[in-house]
């Protein structure tokens, strides 16, 4: 167990590093989890919430969510606040992977009308959504093109035939963050990037039909608001971000900060964690540029909807919107964004960082789109290929969380071990006797994604619950899988 | 042996410890353990494609890193697996030099047993050092 002996007990839920746990740390670091979750983080959790409480200009506390596990600078499951004025942006605090996040479509089929289409249904999808190691995108672009996508996000997607306004409307942003700037990003990025979009990527990167059972749902008033709403119900979710492009952006202003810091004479405890002020020259073309990687994950995951529309308009020759396919929500778990906040009574703009952590604005937030508006946010955190995923909600008491909850199960075992202990082909087959059917470009891939090398998404979900920052709604079991 | 993946660093992740004699070994043996991170058997990969590669910095490890970003970089704007077909490193001044030649061909997932995408090269625990036998590299990959 790697918990430190200065770790204070707020609640069943919550536990805090005074600033005096290290040298340096401006403000508490506050890790949200149950005594067992807590228990299983590793020693990579303390000292990166730790190092994030020494970033200038950080607010409140460094928060760590129940997923929390090791990371890049952040932990995973990392959130932090920041004064836009005095405080700092870090590429550590968003992840390589840009706005990797997780979409989800509900639709009018049930399990019983899609089961003799299973098989059908995903290997066209595994035809038809490129996955894998250096996959290419079905969307053929020029490199001004997706220059182009990069500004304008989904936005761009919808003026070219790849979906509707509704889509856009239940998208964080409205699928398209201002400010992008095409200008402050490499050429090298967009070389990697540009024939990427409409690709899923790969690891834990996955497109699953999943079904709500009836035992399944934790609060059927919000339920039905978000469209579910019969038992046994289909619904798609799937997970990817921006791809090469993301990473190289990323890679480009790390390395681009760590020579800035010593201008701006800010202490490197970490080289991962390279930093510069918000309102510096390399801050803003870094938040530019990250924002058309932000808009290009955005339109990967749009066209990637489109394409399973017309699977599914293929496969039971209807109009995908009789299908009843329509968009639920789209969450980012990688970003750093802009935000109102209260802060000690006063409404104040803050600069938010989510690495591994989603945002779960509460019913009311003046951001949601209408239909959610009195509801509270839909929250997709997924879980792993053999166990399942959630739909939450954001409710009033994530104000402590700057109304921001976890993201997934995160992992308990190395990719190395997994391939040695599981095989791909027996897991295919395993999988299938419970009714999983799932196609994946990698047998040893597949292998380092079994469900026993994760943590358990349900203490994930609880531990959420009974904190505070989000509500279950809905948990859904994978019946079909595509994977890279 | 020239490099074994480690597993108790970066469970998210890829974590490999390559090891070599000398610089320009535990270079090439960096290489092929980050290709190995994505195809099963290196020696699929036939050499129909080189790609000539020129590096300088003022730091070794800064400069195994830019070559593994070199990779990263191929694979994904040209679709390319490449290993070291030669490559030397020289030392002017205070700055490091690299001159390679990469060789290998574009991915078919047909031929080549694909495993997972690398993403990126990280900077987490990175280090280029001396060891007993020569040299040491620690590199953590994101997949």
């Amino acid at each position: 167990m790697a918990v430190p002996k200065e770790i204070k007990k707020i609640n069943d839920t919550l536990w805090e590093l005074p600033i005096s746990y290290k040298s340096g740390m401006l403000v508490p670091a506050r890790i949200y989890a149950t005594e067992m979750l807590l228990s299983e983080m590793d020693e990579g959790v303390f000292d990166q919430v730790s190092n994030v409480a020494t970033l200038p200009g950080i607010l409140g506390y460094s928060f760590c969510m129940p997923d929390g596990h090791w990371g890049y600078g952040f932990p995973i499951g990392g959130m932090a606040a920041f004064d836009p004025n005095k405080g700092v942006i870090s590429p550590g605090g968003i992840g390589f992977d840009v706005n990797c996040g997780m979409r989800l479509i509900r639709t009018d089929l049930s399990y019983d009308e899609i089961k003799p289409h299973l098989s059908s249904l995903v290997d066209r999808l595994f035809q038809r959504v490129p996955t894998g190691v250096g996959s290419t995108g079905f969307v053929r672009l020029s490199q001004d093109e997706f220059r182009q996508v990069s500004e304008q996000g989904s936005q761009w997607c919808l003026r070219h035939g790849y979906g509707t306004e509704e889509d856009l409307d239940r998208t964080e942003e409205h699928g398209c963050t201002p400010g992008a700037d095409s200008s402050k990003i490499s050429s090298r990025a967009v070389e990697r990037g540009y024939k990427q979009i409409g690709t899923l990527g790969s690891g834990n990167h996955y497109l699953e039909i999943q079904v709500v059972k009836e035992e399944n749902i934790f609060d059927r008033g919000l339920a039905e608001t978000f469209g579910i709403t019969f038992p046994n119900q289909v619904v798609l979710m799937f997970h990817c971000g921006s791809r090469g492009f993301g990473h190289q952006v990323a890679t480009d202003y790390l390395a681009l900060f760590l020579k800035a810091m010593e201008k701006y004479r800010l202490a490197i405890r970490d080289r991962e964690l390279a930093c510069a002020p918000f309102h510096s020259k390399e801050g803003q073309d870094y938040f530019a540029a990250m924002k058309c990687a932000i808009n290009m994950s955005y339109a990967n995951r749009q066209v990637i909807m489109h394409r399973i529309r017309e699977v599914f308009s293929d496969v039971f020759h209807r109009d995908p919107f009789d299908l009843g396919l329509h968009q639920l929500y789209d969450v980012s778990h990688n970003t750093a964004k802009l935000e109102r906040h209260e802060i000690d009574g006063k409404i104040r703009e803050v600069l938010i960082h989510r690495k591994g952590a989603t945002r779960a604005f509460p019913p009311g937030h003046p951001e949601l789109p209408n239909i959610y508006r009195a509801t509270g946010q839909p929250v997709i955190i997924g879980g792993s290929m053999e166990t399942g995923s959630y739909l939450l909600t954001g409710v009033e008491s994530g104000k402590q969380t700057f109304y921001t909850t976890a993201h997934g199960s995160g992992r308990t075992m190395s990719r190395h071990k997994a391939r040695k202990l599981f095989q791909g082909k027996k897991l295919i087959q395993e999988m299938a006797e419970r009714g999983i059917y799932i196609r994946a470009a990698s047998f040893s891939g597949l292998a380092e994604e079994a469900g026993k090398a994760y943590k358990d998404i349900d203490s994930v979900v609880q531990a959420s619950e009974m904190a505070g920052i989000s509500r279950r709604v809905v948990r859904f079991v994978p019946v079909g899988n595509i994977k890279g | 042996m020239p490099y074994e993946y480690l597993d108790d660093i970066a469970i998210a992740d890829v974590a490999f410890r390559a090891e070599g004699s000398s610089l320009e070994e535990v270079f090439r043996e960096a290489v092929d353990a980050t290709m190995n991170t994505m195809v099963e058997n290196l020696t699929d990969i036939a050499q129909k494609k080189t790609r000539q590669v020129s590096l300088s910095s003022e730091s070794i490890d800064m400069l195994l890193f830019a070559l593994l970003q070199e990779l990263i970089f191929f694979k994904d704007a040209e679709q390319l697996l490449l290993r070291v077909y030669t490559l030397s490193i020289t030392r002017d001044g205070d700055t490091y030099r690299l001159s390679c030649t990469l060789s290998g061909e574009k991915i078919d997932p047909i031929r080549h047993n694909l495993i997972v995408d690398v993403k990126a090269v990280t900077l987490y625990k990175f280090s280029v050092e001396q060891s007993h036998h020569g040299y040491r590299a620690t590199v953590v990959l994101d997949v």
